[in-house]
């Protein structure tokens, strides 16, 4: 008995005819036929070999093709797994390594090869502020082409232009290590946690978009860049050595990009020039974000085990353990941010200039002292803590 | 290994060493030791098995044949232990350009058709024998170009198909003869564009490969192969990457009916005659 027709027009089986009698099987039951029409003559022919690679039975009646309905097929479905829920809220503790590149949220076939993604637990990476952070980093991405003014004057002394390339040369070394150790955690991570994937993506971009504006800044009027120090490279290599994500995100955001914040400011406020002013004040609102979410991050994994605060403080006194041997930050970079402050050589300019930065170090402490506090360390264990953070500043 | 159930098969591709290590694991896990042995061409796995080499061999169609009129003379008996779903009720399909001169099967006479590997059953053998029987006898009224790939292997390789559909839109041929579904694949692959090739004309229905198995072979170990194979399920993630290699939802039990026209064919165009011949005499003097 023929259960079901689909009449196919003029459709041939090489311009998608199947779709129309698959469709049109989904409305019998196993073991009913859909009898099929059309204007192509050929139809038999395509349908016989479709029919049978899909597993389904194929007969003629009176010269007319019909498919009977298996549900071979979909035995593919059969064992298949929701890789949990698509909105926030279906974030599993744990993201299975057979879940894959598959998004939150949809059905993953049973013999899907599993991924080894070593950040794979809920506890270990997430915030409920990512979707939030990653929201606003999108839609406050800048170009830097037509945001920054390039072709501002810039008149100041040759040495105070000297101490702008230093402290561009300094910044885009630490911006650096601010790209490459969320792009290691980020291809860690399960893509499960989209939110922060996403998140540590832009971060990312951030970086890159910043290590371009401070490139761009130092080369224009000069065509070289500035020293880099072994000691400031040494307190770098601390950061990116770190294998632990919570480690990492403590030293480097919360501490390192805290601690920047209070000098991009004062490149904000001091920049002898617009175009030097532009770029920390864009690059710092771009580095609020960064804290802000390694700040939630950690106050969730805190709050979740207390004994993670401890860690992270060995960590602090680990770090400053191993660098103890080192220059810390680089005279270079102190006395070029003095000169970029004063402005000229006038003395009591240069008194002023290095009043400030000493005022930006003060500044500097207070925001990790006050962070550390955020995240449950009360106030002695603070400004222990935030004594020993590096002296190169990230 | 030596108690192992031992399958022959041939090196069509390297997909094939994947398809079997993982029968092997799957079979193991089965409690059933099987191993396999890859041959290099169809003839040299048929003439292995007659020499005991491989306890079960999995045969093309033409290998089948071979098996089945090898062991008629070598007073022994063949069967066919299984076969995939879709091995069964098989067609193919001379086309032409749907632009071109051919309009008819009578007006291929005198024209040039471009097949497979010239021992292939589903690109060759049974539609040339298809056009014989509607009256037109090949390289007598129709000069045959044959696209030999990988000879041997029986056509598996779809490699001398896509070569005679190529000649034929490149106008080198004015018929090609070629697997029913690979008329809509190839258009999917890109090989020939939407709308440009027409089916000419279809042959009747046949069956592809099976499991072959000769007299003698342990019958427990054939019979406990067989019933593994047929409760395999495509809906079992542990096989289910396997079948899909192997393209097929389902084993069946082997069945003969659908082995006649090609058989008919070789009789027709001799094509295993000297092969036969050589064999018979090769085994006979060994045995």
């Amino acid at each position: 008995m023929t259960d079901a027709t689909v009449d196919l027009g003029g459709l041939r089986f090489e311009r998608g005819a199947h779709l129309l009698v698959e469709r049109s099987l989904r409305t019998v039951a196993v073991g009913e036929a859909v009898s099929v029409t059309g204007g192509d003559h050929e139809l038999g022919v395509h349908l016989r070999a479709w029919a049978r690679q899909r597993g389904h039975g194929y007969v003629e009646r009176d010269g007319a093709p019909a498919v009977i309905r298996t549900d071979l097929a979909l035995g593919r479905w059969r064992g298949a797994e929701r890789a949990g829920e698509a909105g926030p809220e279906g974030v599993r503790e744990r993201a299975m390594p057979r879940w894959g590149l598959a998004p939150r949220g949809a059905t993953v076939e049973a013999s899907s090869p599993p991924y080894a993604f070593p950040l794979d637990a809920k506890d270990d990476v997430w915030s409920d502020d990512a979707a939030r952070l990653y929201a606003q980093a999108a839609a406050a991405q800048w170009d830097p082409a037509t945001t920054i003014p390039w072709g501002a004057t810039i008149d100041h002394p040759e040495a105070v232009e000297d101490a702008v390339v230093q402290v561009m040369t300094y910044l885009i070394e630490n911006e650096t290590a601010a790209l490459v150790i969320p792009a290691r955690f980020l291809a860690q991570m399960h893509p499960h946690f989209r939110e922060v994937m996403q998140l540590l993506a832009v971060q990312a971009a951030d970086e890159a978009r910043h290590i371009e504006v401070f490139t761009r800044r130092a080369l224009l009027r000069r065509d070289a860049l500035g020293l880099s120090t072994a000691g400031g490279q040494a307190s770098l290599q601390t950061l990116v050595d770190e294998t632990d994500f919570a480690t990492a995100s403590f030293l480097l955001s919360v501490l390192g990009e805290g601690t920047f914040l209070s000098l991009l400011a004062f490149l904000r406020e001091r920049g002898p020039d617009v175009v030097t002013r532009e770029v920390a004040r864009w690059s710092g609102q771009d580095e609020a974000r960064h804290v802000a979410f390694g700040m939630a991050h950690l106050a969730r994994r805190i709050e979740r085990d207390p004994t993670v605060r401890g860690r992270l403080a060995a960590a602090v006194t680990r770090r400053h353990d191993a660098l103890q041997h080192t220059a810390g930050l680089n005279e270079e970079v102190f006395d070029a941010l003095v000169l970029l402050a004063a402005g000229s050589w006038d003395p009591a300019a240069i008194g002023a200039g290095h009043d400030a930065v000493l005022a930006l170090q003060r500044d500097m402490d207070e925001g990790r002292q006050k962070r550390l506090r955020r995240l449950g360390f009360d106030a002695k264990d603070a400004e222990a803590l935030s004594s020993l953070h590096t002296r190169n500043f990230m | 290994m030596s108690e192992a159930f031992v399958l022959g098969a041939v090196a069509y591709d390297p997909k094939v060493v994947t398809i079997w290590d993982g029968f092997v694991r799957w079979f193991e896990a089965q409690g059933f030791a099987f191993d396999y042995v890859l041959y290099t061409h169809y003839e040299r796995l048929v003439e292995a098995q007659f020499a005991g080499a491989v306890h079960c061999a999995w045969n093309s169609p033409l290998a089948w044949i071979e098996s089945a009129r090898l062991a008629a003379r070598l007073g022994r008996s063949a069967r066919a232990v299984a076969m995939r779903d879709t091995d069964q009720d098989l067609t193919s399909v001379v086309v032409v350009r749907r632009d071109g001169e051919v309009k008819s099967v009578a007006d291929l006479r005198g024209k040039r058709v471009g097949v497979g590997a010239h021992d292939s059953p589903q690109a060759t053998i049974l539609p040339l024998a298809h056009l014989a029987a509607a009256g037109l006898a090949p390289r007598r009224d129709f000069a045959v170009v044959a696209h030999d790939v990988l000879v041997g292997k029986h056509g598996d390789h779809v490699g001398g198909e896509r070569d005679a559909v190529k000649a034929l839109l490149a106008g080198d041929v004015d018929a090609a003869c070629i697997l029913d579904g690979n008329a809509t694949a190839f258009v999917r692959d890109g090989t020939a564009r939407e709308g440009s090739l027409r089916v000419l004309t279809q042959t009747a229905p046949y069956d592809h490969c099976n499991f072959t198995v000769l007299d003698g072979a342990p019958e427990a170990a054939v019979a406990r192969f067989t019933e593994l194979l047929l409760a395999q399920r495509y809906d079992d993630a542990s096989v289910r990457p396997l079948m899909d290699l192997e393209g097929l939802k389902e084993w069946r039990p082997g069945r003969l009916q659908g082995y006649a026209a090609l058989a008919s064919a070789c009789d027709r165009f001799g094509t295993l005659d000297p092969w036969l011949a050589a064999t018979t005499a090769r085994l006979g003097e060994r045995a």
